[in-house]
């Protein structure tokens, strides 16, 4: 399946583009969908290390299920305020 | 006539349960100057006798570090469904009568307010706990980032922190 991952700040400028396009087993998980991204994109293995995901506007864990009607979204650690 | 009564009076005591369940919240985004007034007027309630704005600006110097503006950005969809969730949380944690939170994003200057947080509630202590607990869980969970400009033309994301957890954690 075909996912199209949110990505910002410093992970957004990192990839030039507020998304990342990634191809997924079906039934893929959070975990599956970071390792996918890091291969795609390896500049951002050390942020995805520290930053959180989110699917349809909830943090997720590792073990979360991915479908292809998801919003996933990469969330690197916050500084709002 | 009991039965028209019975009548007016559940619809008067249905209107009463509709108004404490539907608090309007405001809750907002914004790219603009913050309307902190407005923000403070929204909690007004007869009910309360103590109103708590905080209000963060964009501070000029930290430690040696000269910053000459701050630039946010969001996830917008998922900042307002946290930002509502914060203040549900806080309503059932205090006996707060409204709370409100605006943030802004895009540059803000040195002096300006990025966010801003009121809280009314019967008596003073909840407002003061309800908007400080506000601000700290808004700092840790909201997917709102920062950017430090400062004044050697030097630029960075302000990613410190711990990861967030599941669920938002409930401290």
């Amino acid at each position: 399946m075909k996912v199209r991952l949110k990505v910002f700040a410093a992970a957004k400028e990192i990839v030039g583009l507020g998304y990342v396009d990634l191809e997924l087993t079906d039934g893929a998980r959070v975990c599956d969908l970071k390792t996918a991204l890091v291969q795609c994109v390896p500049e951002l293995r050390a942020l995805v290390g520290r930053s959180a995901f989110a699917i349809d506007q909830r943090y997720a864990s590792d073990s979360d299920a991915i479908s292809e009607a998801c919003e996933v979204a990469m969330i690197p650690p916050v500084s709002g305020g | 006539m009991t039965g028209t009564y019975g009548l007016v009076e559940r619809a008067i005591r249905h209107c009463q349960i509709l108004e404490t369940v539907l608090v309007e919240t405001m809750i907002s985004i914004v790219t603009e100057k913050l309307d902190t007034q407005k923000l403070l007027e929204s909690v007004s309630s007869p009910k309360s006798g103590a109103s708590v704005l905080f209000v963060g600006t964009t501070r000029q110097f930290t430690g040696q570090r000269e910053t000459t503006f701050l630039s946010y950005e969001c996830y917008r969809e998922m900042a307002i469904v946290k930002l509502q969730e914060l203040c549900d949380r806080a309503q059932e944690k205090w006996p707060i009568e409204k709370c409100g939170i605006v943030h802004r994003i895009g540059e803000v200057a040195i002096e300006e307010a990025s966010v801003a947080v009121a809280v009314s509630s019967p008596h003073r202590e909840e407002a003061f706990q309800a908007a400080e607990w506000l601000m700290e869980r808004l700092k840790q969970e909201v997917p709102i980032w920062k950017k430090e400009h400062g004044v050697d033309g030097g630029q960075h994301w302000v990613h410190e922190g711990s990861v967030i957890e599941p669920q938002g954690g409930s401290a």
